[in-house]
């Protein structure tokens, strides 16, 4: 079924009785050509892009929980491509394109929003990396734009300009940044590969990879064995664990990551706003909840919860730079699991294992990047090639020295 | 969390920095054969276990004595703390 303005006119009219599931709950099948594990954003649109334009048929979602449960659950849906190293901003700045065009290739309300992303400045030394930053991101074809401190005043005018510690000198913004509705992307990419032919299993957790001669040739389920030519893992927050089941250590440490909602106010922030030296970042939803965030609790965890340290620091830096935020009540706070990679940049690559194939180590990262990684991850699993965009995302690149490590951290996950 | 230190008591955790796995501790021989395969594996590559995990704590904010802390990645309950020197004795470093 096409959503369309007519089609909701039809069904009003006609008591709302062609509304059909939007997909299918199919048993698994014996086998499939390409198996994805994890149903989140990322396994979605690897299944959906698949599909819809690498032509493969007989495809598989396998899903623990309930598509959508994870991560792009649970995220500060924020979409930008602001980042500085040629391994990166060629491959955010085409996920940013596949999301200016995304509703109507997957004829579903994204509710996506370029409302824009503001980074402050409050030094010399950052107005120069911030410049640099910014024409990196011109020359890879994506917009960045530097503003006063009258610009930024102007337009944000509840911001605190002249704190002592961090008075705002400026700041780089991407007008083409914005926020999503991110659960409607995992039902986007859902209903796009199951209206394809793609099945979508929930509540079907793998136990375990079948590798013959070195060759995985299916998985375990708690559902029973399924056969696949090639098996795709995209279940960042617990890849440590899943690939650990096919024998693999990786360059990747689980680390909890905080968010908060307020209450519901009146329209405040026209966009998003991030104060990386004081920890905060911010934007608010349509629904007039201020989302905000921090820093990861910086110690390895898979608890899905954080701890209070982080919710002082969080707070403290909100009231820093946007003081009105004390007035507001918090409504929720929840942790998500991510996997911080050993220089905060993904892998998309091949396993040792034939047929076996990675993406992960997205960091706090990953729900920008949903459609690149789902249309790079669909090209090497279709082609066995990695995307141009996603050449630099090779699991070797550790031992051989090319790293994408953005903020200059080392190999040190809990700091990127 | 509360660390409980075993020479100071129970502190915040908030006292403490993070390094990672204590495994760590275990820096490769520089003369090895195969040293560059070791030291990527040591540098990069991690158990990331789901439950127990034994990691090092560093007490900036302290005694400045490095811990190894067992804690479930789970639950973050902390079963056990020993000073790192201790752990490193009792594998046979003299230092």
């Amino acid at each position: 079924m096409r959503y369309s303005g007519f089609r909701v006119i039809k069904e009003a009219l006609t008591g709302h009785k062609g509304w059909t599931p939007a997909w299918r709950d199919p048993e698994p099948q014996s086998a499939y050509d390409i198996v994805i594990i994890g149903g989140g954003g990322h396994g979605l649109a690897t299944a959906y892009y698949l599909a819809k334009k690498y032509g493969e048929k007989k495809i598989a979602v396998l899903e623990k929980g309930w598509i959508g449960g994870g991560n792009v659950g649970r995220n500060t849906t924020i979409i930008r491509s602001n980042y500085l190293l040629d391994g990166n901003e060629p491959f955010y700045e085409m996920s940013l394109k596949l999301w200016e065009g995304l509703e109507q290739d997957f004829n579903y309300n994204a509710m996506i929003s370029q409302r824009g992303i503001l980074n402050l400045i409050h030094t010399d030394a950052q107005r120069d990396a911030f410049t640099r930053r910014g024409n990196a991101m011109i020359l890879n074809g994506a917009d960045a734009v530097m503003l006063s401190t009258d610009q930024i005043k102007a337009e944000y005018p509840f911001l605190n300009v002249n704190d002592a510690r961090f008075p705002i000198k400026g700041g780089l913004a991407q007008r083409r940044g914005g926020t999503v509705r991110h659960d409607a992307v995992a039902w986007g990419y859902a209903r796009g590969a199951d209206s394809r032919g793609v099945d979508i299993i929930q509540n079907c957790e793998v136990t375990g990879f079948r590798i013959e001669q070195g060759a995985c040739v299916g998985v375990e389920t708690s559902r029973g064995f399924i056969g696949a030519k090639k098996v795709g893992a995209a279940v960042a927050g617990s890849s440590g664990r899943l690939m650990a089941k096919a024998g693999m250590r990786l360059p990747i440490e689980s680390h909890v990551l905080q968010a908060f909602v307020s209450e519901g106010l009146k329209p405040l922030l026209p966009g998003v706003i991030t104060f990386g030296a004081g920890h905060f970042y911010c934007s608010q939803s349509d629904k007039g909840g201020l989302v905000f965030g921090g820093d990861i609790d910086g110690y390895n965890s898979y608890a899905q919860r954080g701890n209070l340290p982080v919710v002082e620091d969080v707070c403290e830096g909100g009231m820093a730079i946007l003081p009105a935020i004390g007035r507001a009540r918090l409504l929720r706070m929840w942790g998500g699991i991510m996997d911080m990679s050993m220089d905060g940049s993904p892998i998309i690559d091949k396993t040792h294992i034939d047929g076996l194939y990675f993406n992960g180590g997205w960091c706090y990262g990953g729900f920008k990047a949903t459609p690149a990684s789902g249309l790079c991850f669909a090209h090497l699993l279709a082609t066995d090639t990695p995307h141009e965009v996603a050449t630099a995302y090779r699991f070797d690149r550790f031992q051989r020295g090319y790293m994408i490590d953005e903020k200059g951290m080392g190999a040190q996950p809990n700091l990127h | 969390m509360i660390i409980n230190h075993p020479l100071l008591g129970p502190r915040d955790a908030q006292e403490f920095t993070y390094l990672g796995d204590a495994a760590l501790i275990n820096r490769p021989d520089w003369q090895a054969e195969d040293a560059a395969e070791q030291f990527y594996a040591y540098q990069y590559l991690r158990d990331n276990p789901a439950g127990e995990h034994r990691e090092l704590w560093f007490h900036e904010g302290g005694d400045r004595s490095w811990l190894v802390v067992t804690r479930n990645t789970v639950t973050h309950e902390i079963s056990n703390v020993e000073l790192a020197r201790d752990v490193a004795r009792s594998q046979g470093r003299s230092k």
